[in-house]
């Protein structure tokens, strides 16, 4: 199977690049990062929060099906300019992962392709690491089975 | 053996997924472990026995205490360890790439 998404992952760097291209005008992937609706869908987790505007704030939960929270994560947006950059911090809340800093760029590749690169800045080397190795921290967002899913696949 | 499979094995439970998590960054005897947890004792020194033998946790004595802290260095040794994050965010984006495709076609 191709490989779409990618992730450069410098050793002893304290940062990741994640670069994915899409079959998507440019306007439909920014959309699909601003609208709490859409976000729901393809991240896997409930938008308690999303105010899409700079010095606007977020926040995602998970619940189990007895109601318990799983997951819940938030930040602030510091930048946004549509179809072009997103600004954010991102933070797993009771969890022992400091905040992250995400750079998101948008750039169209033809009318109906478009790339997203995320670049991640974590508080060290160690951090950045621990979440790598832990990909169900921040998967623990997503619904049990679906992870199970995942997870199940590399077996 | 087959060490890889014996690893993923291990963290395909989400108890012990939760375990490894919460020793991200801090050692805790078995007792403190099993408190964060509502499984019965024996099922959680169970899940450390399994984590210990494929040696994603190591055993510390400390006093009287058996502490138990991630072996960082074992997860990362297992080949290609960024792929299941990778897998993570490619599930997710194949998702808003269908996603948006109907969006489009609506």
């Amino acid at each position: 199977m191709e490989k779409k998404t990618k992730i450069d992952a410098i050793d002893g760097k304290q940062e990741i690049v994640i670069t994915r291209e899409f079959e998507l005008p440019l306007n439909l992937l920014f959309k699909a990062h601003i609208e709490p609706e859409l976000v729901e869908q393809w991240m896997g987790n409930k938008v308690l929060k999303m105010e899409s505007k700079p010095h606007g704030s977020y926040q995602f939960e998970t619940k189990d099906a007895q109601g318990n929270i799983l997951f819940r994560a938030n930040g602030v947006i510091h930048e946004l300019v549509p179809n072009t950059r997103i600004t954010r911090t991102f933070e797993m809340e009771n969890t022992p992962f400091p905040v992250q800093l995400e750079f998101l760029e948008f750039t169209e590749l033809a009318d109906d392709r478009s790339k997203l690169t995320m670049h991640v800045i974590y508080k060290s080397v160690e951090d950045r690491d621990m979440i790598l190795q832990m990909p169900f921290a921040a998967g623990i967002n997503m619904a049990h089975n679906q992870l199970e899913k995942i997870m199940g696949e590399l077996i | 053996m087959n060490l890889r499979r014996d690893v993923f094995q291990a963290i395909a439970d989400p108890t012990r997924r939760a375990i490894l998590l919460l020793l991200a960054t801090q050692s805790m005897t078995a007792g403190v472990i099993a408190s964060n947890f509502d499984t019965a004792r024996p099922t959680v020194s169970k899940h450390l026995q399994i984590l210990t033998a494929c040696e994603l946790l190591k055993q510390e004595q400390q006093g009287r205490e058996i502490y138990y802290h991630l072996n960082a260095d074992k997860m990362k040794e297992i080949a290609d360890f960024i792929e299941p994050f990778r897998k993570l965010w490619d599930d997710r984006f194949n998702k808003l790439e269908s996603l948006m495709k109907n969006y489009k076609s609506t």
